[in-house]
């Protein structure tokens, strides 16, 4: 099964697969539905991250230092945590200013600088060739090795071959071919290639399932799970220094520090990744899965590499195998073949994935950022004026597709052989590296300018070349070794490898080191020392303000100058075509309810913004700047104006902010307001009430001595009994009048709290006795008999003697009064309970309802029918004892059951100092 | 600087606590001899801290405040 014709025509249809996928993809999205647009798809583009140095290259470093490959993973777990603040920025300034690529970022963010793009491009494009020759011999690698299918020769041993029968060079260009016609078929406004993004997605679900699938099987199948692979590489003493404890991790800790760092950085700035996770992301909100999803799927593809990578070594003892190779190769010495095709195809996914999407980015950026800004400067080209460039930047971009691929074939022939697939990789890591101060800066920190970020990039970029580009051409033969180990012309201090005398690092530390040093540096340095143009200062604070930006046109208020509509048409439509042109427009005018064509649209600042960002979607910010130059005339703003502009928004920013705190303290004090209105309503109502009830309380008992002094008057011959009977009845209702009027008067104290209190310390038994005496008589009258039960020890209270002998007297005359004559028993009882004294007056009386109860202690409310029966008080006692009792502290309530009797009781609060002792003496 | 809501803070406290876990000095901590069902200690440890933290970040950012 795996002859060299099987295994070409299964390549080819997988090929063809893909392109079916990302034709179907591109169909969907042209009819507006897209297929991609779903977190999980997102999430699986991402895994574009896991190449054939993940799929053949990690157990090659597993089974040299064990754990070396796994930095590179947790790198990004750990970083991507930090997405939620960094990369959603991101995303939030590409989509406003229509970002193309990484190289269109850092040169929109310093001020459209066309200098500045091209040097990003240059830097990334020689920075990734390693990483593609990579892919480039992981792939003609297993396809040699499969070649000599059932033999397991590694393909070193084959010896050189002619560059025409070189795999790796057919590889090239038929990877080429097939990038060509996946992503450059047409031109997309805004740079979205909806079906390479699906083709991936679908590439990282065959890449993961390959690995699992001979994962699996070499763990539980070849051998009898990870314990068994452990336990047997423990006896061999080749394996036994990989197994725990080694000696630091990944070589040491600082290079495994330094490793993690790096990812963290490539997984961010690889043009493949910058690709997938800003310029095709459809939504925001997708990154909040893959947040998570995608380290997941990191852990997923790493977790079978280790007992591989054991497995592979103890299945290949004498070493002539090369450990990169293991996926593959285990597989063929025990004959499976069908798994052996399967981990081909794998890894031919995993290294086609990397290389569609990391040429596609790069000949963007070679095409927008490189030569267009090039040619169109060269006047005599006289680019600017030609009807349609859209075929050009087609054809740029195909040639930079093809020129790169065969430069990275170039490097594989150059120095692709003397290293293992991880080391290379890291080199390309390393490159792109470099690009982070400009971008993390440049998103956080306004005073990074155009000239700090060239000086960094070159600085950074001149070392890296230095300390790891050189020595792999070194290494290679291209280059004299004495270069490695004496340093350029003998000085020892500038060896590539040691620089200034630092050695014992391993050469990616060594590297990361000295460029983060050189490149940090320079951009700080050179920031500070020179102020910001006037177009720099505005990019900043797009950037760096992002999130405070009202909207896309965010920039338009930069602009000033004269511009005719057609004209912005006309340039639009070069590049986009007629059709998009006008759509475009259409969009414009819409909302600002123009018919256009029909009606003129004012070329205003707000359209020459619009058509420029339309534009620099289409060819990059520095580009479109150019084009916009040539058909409108500009007023160059300075940098002071620029400042006023910034000024005048943080201003209208800072007012409003103000404005809207005033509105607020104006409604809660608004709100104060209504309440204490409401309340002042409530109480104007209440007295009302009180007025109309104590008049009318009071004319009860005027009404009886006007009748019976009339009576006494106009008629002199009424007899003596019945005279003595009506003054008695003139004098019990004037005493009465008078308790009224005395009542409400002490009411009207209360309530207004100017009542007087003469707070002592009293002894509760005393004065309740006291009380019970002074009353005796009316009990006696009455034939009522009362008990008084207070027991020692009762604990003192502190409060004002007088009211409270006014409460008590109230609760026991309103006892006798309810009680039948002879009959009646009243018993009032004293006792300490938990830090108050409470007193319970009990009677045998009639009882009070429960609909009575509720309502006793209000004003002017008497238990009865006042209508027939004769009131027996004034109904403001039982609410003045209350009033006075919560006065110091206590309640008052009743608990009755009518036939039952009521009992009135309430507590007060012990007195201060002897509240402990009471607590003590209870407990 | 950091967007409004809980998770920034969360996811980066999350990340602080990686760079902890998968450091000199608790690295050293697992390095050291033994097996944990056969699986040398420091390997299992890389892979159930990683799949605690990825469970960690999944629950942060999937929390509805």
């Amino acid at each position: 099964m795996l002859q060299g014709p099987v295994i070409v025509l299964t390549s080819f249809a997988y090929l063809g697969l893909l392109f079916a996928i990302a034709y179907y993809a591109d169909r969907r999205a042209d009819a507006g539905r897209s297929i991609i647009a779903s977190p999980y798809i997102y999430s699986l583009s991402l895994a574009v991250y896991a190449t054939a140095w993940t799929f053949y290259g990690s157990v090659g470093r597993a089974a040299v230092n064990g754990v070396g490959f796994l930095p590179i993973y947790i790198g990004p777990t750990l970083v991507i945590a930090l997405w939620w603040i960094v990369m959603r920025k991101i995303l939030r300034i590409s989509k406003q200013n229509r970002i193309t690529s990484l190289a269109d970022f850092i040169a929109s963010r310093y001020g459209k600088s066309a200098l500045l793009g091209g040097v990003v491009t240059v830097i990334a494009v020689i920075g990734i060739l390693p990483y593609i020759s990579l892919q480039l011999k992981a792939i003609s690698n297993s396809f040699t090795i499969v070649l000599q299918y059932p033999e397991i020769i590694m393909p070193a041993k084959l010896g050189a071959v002619p560059l025409l029968q070189d795999t790796a060079l057919w590889v090239a260009l038929i990877l080429a071919a097939f990038t060509i016609v996946f992503g450059t078929r047409h031109l997309d406004a805004a740079e979205h290639h909806e079906g390479m993004v699906a083709a991936i997605a679908f590439e990282s679900l065959v890449k993961l399932f390959a690995f699992l699938a001979v994962g699996i099987w070499v763990s539980f199948v070849l051998y009898n799970g990870f314990g068994d692979i452990f336990t047997r590489a423990s006896t061999d003493p080749q394996l036994k220094p990989l197994l725990a404890p080694l000696e630091g991790v990944a070589g040491s800790y600082s290079s495994w520090v330094w490793l993690t760092i790096l990812s963290m950085l490539a997984i961010m700035f690889l043009p493949r990744q910058f690709q997938v996770t800003v310029i095709e992301n459809k939504d925001e909100k997708h990154l909040n899965k893959a947040i998570w999803l995608f380290p997941l799927y990191m852990l997923a593809i790493n977790v079978f590499v280790l007992p591989i990578a054991f497995g592979g070594r103890l299945h290949f003892p004498g070493g002539n195998v090369d450990a990169d190779t293991f996926v593959l190769t285990l597989p063929m010495v025990e004959k499976q073949e069908v798994l052996a095709l399967i981990v081909f195809i794998g890894g031919l996914s995993a290294a086609t994935g990397m290389v569609i999407v990391e040429t596609i980015a790069l000949s963007t950026m070679v095409c927008n950022d490189l030569i267009m800004p090039a040619l169109l400067r060269i006047r005599a080209l006289g680019l600017t004026m030609r009807p349609d460039l859209s075929g050009l930047l087609l054809g740029i971009r195909r040639g930079a597709i093809v020129l790169i691929l065969l430069l990275g074939y170039m490097y594989f022939r150059l120095a692709g052989e003397a290293y293992a697939l991880v080391s290379i990789g890291l080199i390309s890591f390393a490159a792109v590296a470099q690009f982070a101060p400009c971008v993390l800066g440049g998103i956080f920190w306004k005073g990074g300018t155009r000239r700090g970020a060239l000086a960094g990039l070159l600085a950074g970029f001149a070392v890296w070349s230095y300390t790891l580009l050189l020595p792999a051409l070194a290494r290679s033969g291209w280059l004299p070794s004495d270069l490695l180990e004496h340093g350029p012309f003998g000085i020892e201090l500038l060896k590539p490898l040691a620089l200034f005398g630092v050695a014992g690092l391993d050469q990616t530390t060594h590297a990361m080191i000295w460029s983060m040093i050189a490149n940090i540096g320079a951009y700080v340095g050179v920031s500070l020392m020179a102020a910001p143009g006037a177009e720099e200062h505005r990019q900043a604070s797009l950037f760096v303000d992002v999130f405070s930006q009202p909207d896309e046109a965010g920039g338009a208020r930069f602009w000033r100058g004269t511009a005719s509509a057609p004209d912005l048409h006309d340039v639009l439509a070069r590049f986009v075509g007629t059709a998009s042109a006008d759509e475009i427009f259409r969009e414009y005018a819409r909302p600002r309810g123009v018919r256009w064509p029909q009606e003129p649209l004012e070329a205003d600042a707000a359209l020459v913004h619009y058509v420029e960002m339309h534009l620099a979607g289409a060819i990059g910010a520095s580009s479109a700047r150019v084009m916009i130059a040539s058909v409108v005339k500009e007023e160059v703003l300075t940098l002071d104006e620029v400042r006023e502009v910034l000024d005048e928004a943080s201003q209208v920013v800072v007012y409003s902010r103000q404005l809207e705190e005033k509105s607020r303290e104006l409604e809660a004090a608004s709100a104060e307001l209504r309440a204490a209105n409401e309340r002042l309503k409530e109480l104007d109502r209440l007295k009302d009430d009180f007025i109309s009830t104590v008049t009318h309380e009071l004319r009860t008992p005027l009404t009886s001595i006007r009748a019976f002094s009339e009576i006494l008057r106009d008629d002199p011959k009424l007899a003596l009994a019945e005279r003595e009977k009506f003054v008695g009845i003139i004098c019990k209702e004037t005493e009465r009048l008078t308790r009224l009027i005395n009542q409400v008067l002490d009411l009207a104290k209360l309530e207004s709290g100017t009542a007087e209190w003469h707070d002592t310390r009293i002894d509760m038994r005393e004065l309740v006795s006291e009380v019970v005496t002074a009353m005796s008589q009316v009990f006696h009258d009455k034939a009522v008999r009362v008990e008084l039960r207070a027991p020692d020890g009762v604990p003192a209270v502190y409060a004002d003697a007088d009211r409270l002998k006014q409460v008590l007297l109230n609760l026991l005359s309103n006892a006798v009064k309810f009680c039948e004559a002879g009959r009646g028993r009243v018993e009032v009882s004293v006792s300490g309970e938990a830090g108050r004294v409470r007193i319970d007056v009990r009677d045998n009386g009639p009882g009070i309802s429960a609909a009575d109860q509720a309502v006793i202690f209000e004003k002017f409310r008497q238990v009865g029918d006042t209508l027939t029966e004769k009131p027996q008080g004034t109904g403001l006692g039982l609410h003045i004892c209350r009033q006075i009792v919560e006065r110091h502290g206590g309640t008052l309530w009743v608990e009755s059951r009518v036939g039952e009797g009521a009992c009135f009781s309430f507590t007060l609060p012990v007195a201060p100092s002897q509240r402990a002792a009471a607590a003590a003496r209870v407990a | 600087m950091i967007p409004p809501g809980t998770k920034g803070p969360r996811l980066a406290a999350l990340c602080l606590l990686g760079v902890l876990l998968f450091n000199y000095p608790v690295l050293a901590v697992f390095n050291v001899a033994g097996t944990l069902f056969g699986v040398p200690i420091l390997y299992a440890y890389f892979f159930l801290a990683w799949a605690a933290l990825i469970a960690l970040m999944a629950l942060v950012v999937e929390s509805r405040d």
